[in-house]
């Protein structure tokens, strides 16, 4: 309430200080006889000055912000690629801000000391050769700088990711987000978006789902009417129907009758292997879980609009498009807890943001990304099922122990390999 | 040519003219200036009026607020709080007025009709009636933008950039609805408006030039509009068509831009399309868009400035040089909007070195303009105050702009706030200046009067505290994660509570600036409707300068000048040049016996 009050005080003041300004204007205006074409020289010198003093208080205030504020409220970028990153941005704002000043200053002092004083004629020069050039190449010259080292990073950061790096995808809708792991055999299941169904959310392709999507189309389910009940309400003699209904009537048998038609096309491509890569699937909504140190190739997906899976933290982000698989990859190097202690805030979360304009609660479109060590991420591991309802490591009693103790290690050594 | 007709015996030419031919449908190329200004400053006051509710919500979420409920009732703001799909609605129409209507349409509008047969020594445009229909158009247009704002289910809600599938699905949003429609319509217009002028202006300043008027001679002003008009005239049908696929999707069933969606439960039959192509569309008219809105504000700036420092613009080929580099190369640099669109890597390499290049242009005009400050004698016109802040805040945005057109950097500020600091800077303060340098400077050549040079300094200092004061923090605002369009950022509360606070802290900080800023604007108003009724007349050419719209009289009269047209001789900087008695030497004046010409 204290801010809006002196809001509230500032706008008043300003309205009065206006009205005050234009009265004594005119008045001395209609004593003096002045011509408002022509500048007084008190009018010019005050306005000189003004540049310097705005100046320095500008840059005051950069400073202010700047010493406050930071260069980043985000913490340490989380990512192998994310220093990268911000070692480049650094540089960057090095060169940037050293012109910002540069160039600012020598604006507002030559709009300070250049004004028009009684006496001095301003200098002709109208152009001067040498200076040009040399204000063309030296700016190239640090422009290749900056697009050499750029376009590095950015071949890292786009190219292809290692063999070894887990698949997850991230699935996005009007408004949230759903991990799905590729499981132990690093391949994710196949998905076609007609197979859409309330029962199958992500229209993953399996044999059941298939055979399920056409049944739904067929004969119908909870809320939705089939195939045969549509034909045997137009076909019924018995009945009248307003010609509003029959037209809608026959709007949605013509759709069902092309879905079924699309489907039995996947049908027909259908083949086994694609249940095997589908049912070890494990589909976690709300949170993303990962281990420090393991690579990560994301693809992403959207259901309905275009969103974009933004990781500040990690310093990542890509949009998901409708009709179109996207990519991003990268390797978390700190867990949660770690980056909670460099961030002196224990309740730090890393977050996944939607950063793309998609809808009223687009700014409600978020999820948790926990990062992981080993221990913690097995024990995970160990509490999730996959698609078909096994568990994710499913290894029989005999020999679990031996092939936990397996994973772990693993997990250790890809921990440690971010170390240091 | 019937401007060529009159050539001679104008004079005798006086005939009476009605109210309507006169003030509505006007064909002086004067009296069009005049109505684009007034068209825009209009929709510019609606869209910083949004502006402040939207900045309201940001700083004080969730708060009630009455000047809230005055103005959206209780549609919108129930209980005095902003409905948050009006929030995006608000975002929307804020950006699509201030960057096609005030700064598109408003900024070439008034000054390219205003200056190109003035300083160019023309009658008239080449088509008098195409240049009313372009700004009837227009007008059109800006109704129909206008009147979206009170559709029952809310304005377009999708962003200016409107990307489908958002765009194009009212199940998603509901301002896809009649909204979208409604913006559509006006933006199809307003592209026929904006491409009958600027055929009209490339004709004009081609084949209507007065004897002498060289390319080389002519003002940077006259160079900036020809320039844009030609950027316009090959980027905007692109956008035209990007729309009208954009219509077909949403009526017609075709897929263009829709594939494989779900959308409130109920699965779309759209299959192949794809909606980054209309952002490859969108973006090959947006870059030059952005360009479009800068240009003639750097070429406003450019007179003003040499005029006002009493010397030659410095490097007056290396700026035209600039320009048409500038141009060229904001046709190749549209995919630096799209680094994160999943895109080819390869193509994204391409434009991260288009982009940079611009800065190379860039610059030259920026160290061109500060040696045109240094060693003259400054006089401070508002006009002229805004036209040195105009470079302050073309360099303090364009720096920016490395990092962004940096790919690997952009992936972490992209579609944050520091983009938005970005861009309001450089392109809608730089351009904003300057069409409040050109309303000060040329507002005598438009009305005959002056303005209040006190009110005028009062407008300058609170607008670039205000403005500055706004987008400044927004950098760090950007740098801490916080994704521009959120209409709230609680969602890091939880996350990271000291990320939040600093947001909030400088939201409040920003909105406080964006409400000085706006009061700052009654100055001008006052000012400028003050001086078109009893302002001071104006002498014929009241800032000494050289160009040839200060050779016409002060009342105006059809066809610009009576009698002969004027012959020019030289170049219009000849600023304090050595060896004459006055410092400056109409561009009208013939050359001493023995003088170069610069």
């Amino acid at each position: 309430m204290g801010s809006k009050l002196i809001i509230l005080l500032v706008i008043v003041l300003g309205v009065i200080a206006i009205a005050q300004l234009v009265r004594v204007n005119e008045l001395t205006a209609k004593h003096t006889n002045r011509k408002d074409s022509d500048v007084p020289h008190r009018d010019n010198i005050l306005n000189a000055n003004l540049m310097l003093v705005f100046m320095i208080a500008f840059y005051a205030s950069f400073i202010w912000l700047m010493l406050k504020y930071g260069f980043t409220g985000l913490g340490p970028a989380a990512s192998t690629h994310g220093v990268e990153t911000d070692w480049l941005l650094n540089l960057n704002f090095v060169i940037i801000i050293a012109v910002f000043f540069l160039t600012n200053t020598l604006l507002f002092v030559f709009a300070w000391k250049y004004v028009k004083r009684p006496g001095v004629k301003a200098y002709f020069y109208p152009h001067n050769n040498k200076l040009e050039m040399v204000w063309t190449v030296i700016p190239a010259a640090v422009l290749a700088v900056i697009i050499i080292l750029g376009l590095r990073s950015w071949n890292e950061i786009t190219s292809e990711a290692s063999p070894e790096a887990e698949n997850v995808e991230i699935y996005s809708y009007q408004f949230g987000w759903t991990a799905r792991y590729s499981g132990m055999d690093n391949v994710l299941g196949d998905f076609d978006y007609k197979l859409t169904t309330a029962d199958n959310q992500y229209g993953i392709v399996t044999r059941a789902n298939i055979e399920n999507a056409l049944h739904m189309m067929r004969v119908g389910g909870p809320g939705e009417e089939g195939i045969q009940l549509i034909e045997q309400r137009l076909n019924d003699e018995t009945r009248v129907i307003a010609r509003q209904d029959r037209k809608s009537l026959e709007k949605n048998l013509g759709r069902k009758q092309r879905m079924v038609r699309l489907l039995e096309q996947i049908e027909a491509t259908y083949n086994d292997s694609l249940d095997a890569y589908a049912n070890n699937d494990i589909i976690v909504p709300d949170s993303l879980f990962l281990l420090k140190g393991q690579n990560y190739n994301f693809s992403f997906r959207s259901k309905d609009v275009i969103h974009s899976a933004y990781f500040p933290h990690f310093r990542a982000q890509m949009n998901t498009v409708p009709g179109m698989t996207t990519y991003f990859k990268f390797q978390p190097i700190y867990t949660t807890n770690e980056m909670r202690d460099k961030m002196n805030n224990s309740n730090f979360e890393y977050i996944l943001l939607c950063n793309k304009i998609c809808g009223g609660s687009h700014y409600k479109m978020k999820m948790a990304v926990k990062v992981l060590g080993p221990e913690d991420y097995l024990n995970w591991q160990k509490t999730k099922m996959t698609y078909d309802g096994s568990p994710w490591l499913d290894f029989s009693d005999a020999e679990r122990a031996t092939k936990e103790a397996e994973l772990l290690e693993k997990y250790q050594a890809i921990a440690a390999s971010v170390e240091g | 040519m019937a401007a060529v007709a009159h050539d001679g015996h104008h004079d005798h030419d006086h005939h009476e003219e009605s109210f309507v031919s006169k003030y509505i449908f006007s064909q002086d190329h004067k009296m069009i200036g005049k109505q684009f200004l007034l068209t825009a400053t209009f929709m510019g006051l609606v869209a910083m009026m949004l502006s402040i509710f939207f900045r309201i919500q940001l700083a004080w979420p969730g708060e009630s607020s009455d000047f809230l409920n005055l103005f959206l009732g209780d549609r919108w703001a129930p209980d005095g709080v902003l409905n948050q799909d009006m929030y995006l609605g608000l975002v929307t129409i804020h950006g699509t007025i201030m960057v096609f209507f005030l700064l598109t349409g408003g900024l070439s509008g008034t000054f390219s009709n205003l200056l190109i047969p003035l300083q160019i020594g023309a009658r008239d445009m080449a088509s008098g009636f195409l240049n009313m229909l372009s700004f009837w158009m227009f007008f059109l247009s800006s109704i129909i933008m206008f009147i979206s704002l009170f559709v029952e289910s809310g304005p377009a809600m999708s962003g200016w950039t409107i990307y489908p599938p958002l765009s194009a699905l009212p199940q998603a949003v509901s301002g896809s609805g009649m909204g979208m429609n409604l913006w559509l319509t006006s933006m199809a217009i307003f592209i026929a408006s904006s491409l009958i002028g600027s055929l009209n202006y490339i004709v004009t300043v081609i084949n209507l030039r007065t004897k002498g008027m060289s390319m080389t001679r002519m003002p940077l002003t006259i160079w900036a509009f020809l320039v844009t008009a030609i950027l316009g005239v090959l980027s905007f049908p692109v956008l035209l068509s990007a729309v009208l696929l954009l219509i077909m999707d949403r009526t017609m069933g075709t897929s263009f831009y829709l594939s494989e969606i779900i959308v409130g439960g109920e699965m779309l039959d759209n299959v192949g399309g794809s909606p980054i192509l209309y952002q490859h569309l969108f973006w090959f008219l947006g870059h030059p868009e952005v360009y479009i809105v800068l240009l003639p504000a750097l070429g406003l700036s450019s007179e003003i400035i040499s005029t006002n420092s009493r010397k030659p613009i410095f490097g007056y080929r290396a700026m035209i040089g600039s320009i048409l580099a500038i141009g060229f190369l904001s046709f190749i640099v549209w995919g630096h909007h799209m680094f994160v669109t999943g895109m080819s890597p390869f193509l994204g390499s391409v434009f991260v070195f288009t982009t940079l290049l611009i800065a190379i242009p860039s610059a030259v005009k920026v160290f061109n303009y500060l040696t045109t400050l240094w060693k003259g004698s400054i006089v401070y016109t508002p006009a002229m105050l805004f036209a040195v802040g105009l470079v302050s805040t073309f360099i303090t945005g364009g720096v920016t702009g490395i990092i962004l057109a940096d790919s690997a950097l952009d992936i972490a500020v992209h579609d944050t706030y520091f983009v938005v600091a970005h861009f309001h800077i450089v392109m809608g303060m730089s351009a904003v200046f300057g069409m409040f340098a050109g309303v000060y400077h040329w507002f005598p050549k438009m009305f005959g009067k002056l303005m209040n040079n006190r009110l005028g300094y009062v407008h300058f200092w609170i607008t670039i505290v205000g403005a500055y004061g706004v987008f400044f923090p927004m950098h760090f605002v950007g740098l801490a994660g916080a994704p521009r369009r959120y209409y709230d950022y609680s969602v890091y509360e939880g996350f990271n509570v000291d990320s939040y606070n600093m947001m909030m802290d400088l939201n409040v900080i920003i909105s406080v600036f964006a409400i000085i800023a706006a009061f700052g604007q009654i100055a001008f108003l006052y000012n400028f409707f003050y001086s078109i009724f009893r302002g001071q007349r104006a002498p014929q050419n009241p800032w000494n300068s050289n160009t040839l719209e200060w050779t016409t009289p002060v009342e105006h009269i059809h066809g610009n000048w009576p009698g002969e047209l004027p012959t020019v001789h030289r170049w219009p900087y000849d600023y304090s040049k050595p060896g004459m008695d006055k410092d400056f030497i109409p561009q009208t004046t013939p050359l001493m016996e023995g003088e170069e010409e610069h």
